[in-house]
């Protein structure tokens, strides 16, 4: 089962329950900021007069977790992005290459992590809603199957022409995402990226990565074979200076 | 090489202008060291959320990789094009490619949040991950390279069995190299890769690995020339012309076969207006092609001044200088626009690479010293200063 977000822009009244109650079941210290920071892993933003969440998209292809060096983010069957904290070295390649711009580090700490958005993967895991989804009190953040959420969006695109933009934000971008929004408002004037392309980042570097190991194979023949070529030229080039030399040169090569 | 014979090079050694600035540099370098490690990245840098990777990725790994392209490729030269003559000057060079890496490394050390964790590449593995094939890299060429020297350190401590061990090897060890520095060179463009909606359209280009892999050599032939330069200068030898000249040829080729690669991309991505725009971005390209890529390309084409000491070095000094802007073009300024911000290193951030730099070039100093890395040393023990 492959759960995930809906967030409604029309329905949001931007009463920032959502952000507490992320504070309080991650355990984040300090109060709301007014952008992600790793103590922030959600917050209700006003945009275009009306309120959007920012918070991690949960990519089905993560281009943050294809970035981990050693592994530290993975994409859970279940749907949510999660962080090893025990595992990261600190390189900030998922900060780098994040095309939603959700990790964030913890510049001011000597022993730092990432801190971004997990989805409550544990309470998702026992079939429970994420914390932000439980807590908000007009339903514009909804928890459920994606599958579910998607024709939900649709539902409401259909049923409200003059009130929704015909786009389930999320359904395409990079690859799709567990977190999806409709929205009343353009996504451009929200804030949001919008000329994402529908292929995950990730498979790019994979095209050149996955020709390492021929790569390797080829070259490096090519490498020996140039030196065997020039060893080989030297010693002839050694055996016929010397004109009537011993019959048999030691050769190297 | 005996006790008393180090004590005389160790004699040697008179403080000057150099040694006041090292040590001059040294007291800020071990203060923001300490802060670094006691406060945080956030209190020495000026890197941020919006700008995680900033002068000690953009300058000290991606062009201390880059400059050390030098050590492969006068080891293919030697080793597996067998051209022999250019052998003098390859000690020195796979010197300067070994203590770049050892530079990366340190850098590293600060640049990464938790450094002391560094290894955990070797144990959690993710091959998907282009910084997972630069750690390996990393790891693997610094040993090559370290064994590649080992020979030079053995030789002066007199132990002759793990010399004809290596030298046993060193066909297999320089092609590992090779291959490994071809993979390491490339994967550090290969890493941009995944930014398409953020890096500049002048810098961004699928065919980025093949960019960093061909300017690096053209960079690195430069800074061969460069640093048999500068040795000549401080070591008071005299510059081998008659094999700096067929290099710079080389660093044409190199350069040029780049350049037009650069050109390709940014009509591919039909970029050109931006340059001619002459905004931040199209002039900061500017610098970096005209003055790198253009200019050491059409001096170094004229034979005459190909063979005139001082044009070639000038040239070769654009070439390193055109690289760096380029790097920190693609790790910086390609990526401010994207970020809504400026980047501007701290001063902390400066003191450490410069510190790291002078670390570099002290210990290449001593390493001139103490072992036989000019071919003149070879021959004559006792004629170094």
């Amino acid at each position: 089962m492959v759960v995930g977000l809906l967030f409604d822009t029309t329905r949001c009244i931007g009463c920032g329950a959502c952000a507490s109650a992320c504070k309080e079941q991650n355990k984040l210290p300090g109060p709301v900021e007014d952008h992600l920071t790793a103590y922030t892993w959600t917050t209700v933003q006003p945009r275009a007069g009306v309120s959007v969440r920012q918070l991690c998209m949960h990519c089905e292809v993560p281009t943050c977790a294809s970035v981990c060096p050693v592994g530290a983010l993975q994409k859970t069957p279940e749907g949510p992005v999660v962080y090893d904290s025990g595992k990261c070295i600190g390189c900030r390649y998922c900060i780098q290459a994040c095309p939603f711009d959700v990790p964030k580090y913890q510049w001011d700490r000597p022993v730092p992590v990432v801190g971004k958005c997990i989805l409550c993967a544990d309470r998702v895991k026992e079939g429970r809603p994420t914390a932000c989804a439980e807590a908000c009190p007009v339903e514009a953040t909804v928890f459920g199957k994606r599958e579910d959420l998607i024709w939900d969006a649709r539902n409401r695109i259909r049923k409200g022409p003059g009130t929704y933009v015909n786009h389930i934000y999320g359904l395409q971008e990079t690859g799709g995402t567990s977190v999806l929004m409709v929205s009343g408002v353009p996504f451009r004037e929200l804030g949001l990226k919008t000329s994402l392309p529908p292929e995950p980042p990730a498979l790019q570097t994979w095209q050149v990565l996955s020709k390492i190991p021929d790569f390797v194979a080829v070259w490096a023949v090519f490498l020996y074979g140039v030196h065997w070529i020039t060893s080989r030229r030297e010693t002839v080039a050694r055996v016929e200076q010397a004109g009537k030399g011993p019959k048999h040169p030691g050769d190297r090569a | 090489m005996n006790t008393s014979s180090l004590l005389l090079q160790a004699r040697r050694f008179r403080p000057g202008f150099w040694t006041a600035v090292f040590a001059a540099l040294m007291v800020p370098f071990l203060g923001v060291t300490v802060l670094r490690f006691t406060r945080g990245l956030g209190a020495v840098t000026h890197l941020s959320d919006t700008f995680p990777w900033g002068l000690w990725i953009g300058f000290d790994l991606l062009c201390g990789v880059g400059l050390a392209a030098g050590a492969f490729t006068l080891t293919a030269i030697v080793h597996l094009f067998n051209i022999k003559r250019f052998e003098p000057i390859l000690r020195p060079t796979v010197l300067t490619g070994f203590l770049g890496y050892a530079f990366v490394i340190l850098a590293l050390m600060y640049d990464l949040g938790q450094p002391w964790r560094i290894w955990h590449a070797i144990i959690y593995w993710n091959p998907h991950s282009v910084m997972f094939e630069v750690a390996w890299c990393v790891m693997l060429y610094t040993t090559v390279l370290a064994l590649e020297f080992a020979p030079v350190v053995f030789e002066w401590l007199g132990w002759q069995t793990p010399v004809r061990i290596i030298h046993g090897l060193y066909t297999p060890l320089v092609i590992l190299g090779v291959v490994l520095s071809t993979l390491h060179q490339s994967s550090l463009g290969t890493l941009y890769l995944i930014v398409p909606s953020k890096l500049h359209p002048l810098w961004y280009s699928p065919l980025l690995p093949l960019h960093f892999f061909t300017s690096a050599i053209g960079a690195g032939i430069g800074m061969v020339i460069l640093e048999s330069y500068l040795s000549g200068r401080a070591f008071h030898r005299h510059l081998e012309m008659d094999l700096l000249e067929p290099l710079a040829r080389g660093m044409v080729v190199a350069l040029g076969i780049y350049g037009l690669m650069r050109l390709e991309g940014i009509h591919r991505n039909g970029a050109f207006s931006s340059i001619f725009a002459f905004g931040y971005e199209g002039r900061m390209f500017l610098v970096e092609f005209v003055l790198g890529v253009i200019l050491p390309v059409l001096l170094m084409a004229i034979p005459r001044l190909r063979q005139s000491k001082d044009w070639l070095v000038f040239s070769a000094f654009l070439a390193v200088l055109g690289f760096v802007v380029n790097r920190l073009n693609v790790s910086i300024t390609g990526l401010e626009r994207a970020a809504g911000a400026h980047y501007i290193p701290s001063l902390g951030e400066v003191v450490i690479s410069l510190g790291l730099v002078a670390i570099g070039m002290a210990v290449f100093a001593l390493c001139v010293r103490f072992f036989s890395i000019f071919p003149e040393e070879a021959r004559a023990p006792g004629a170094g200063r």
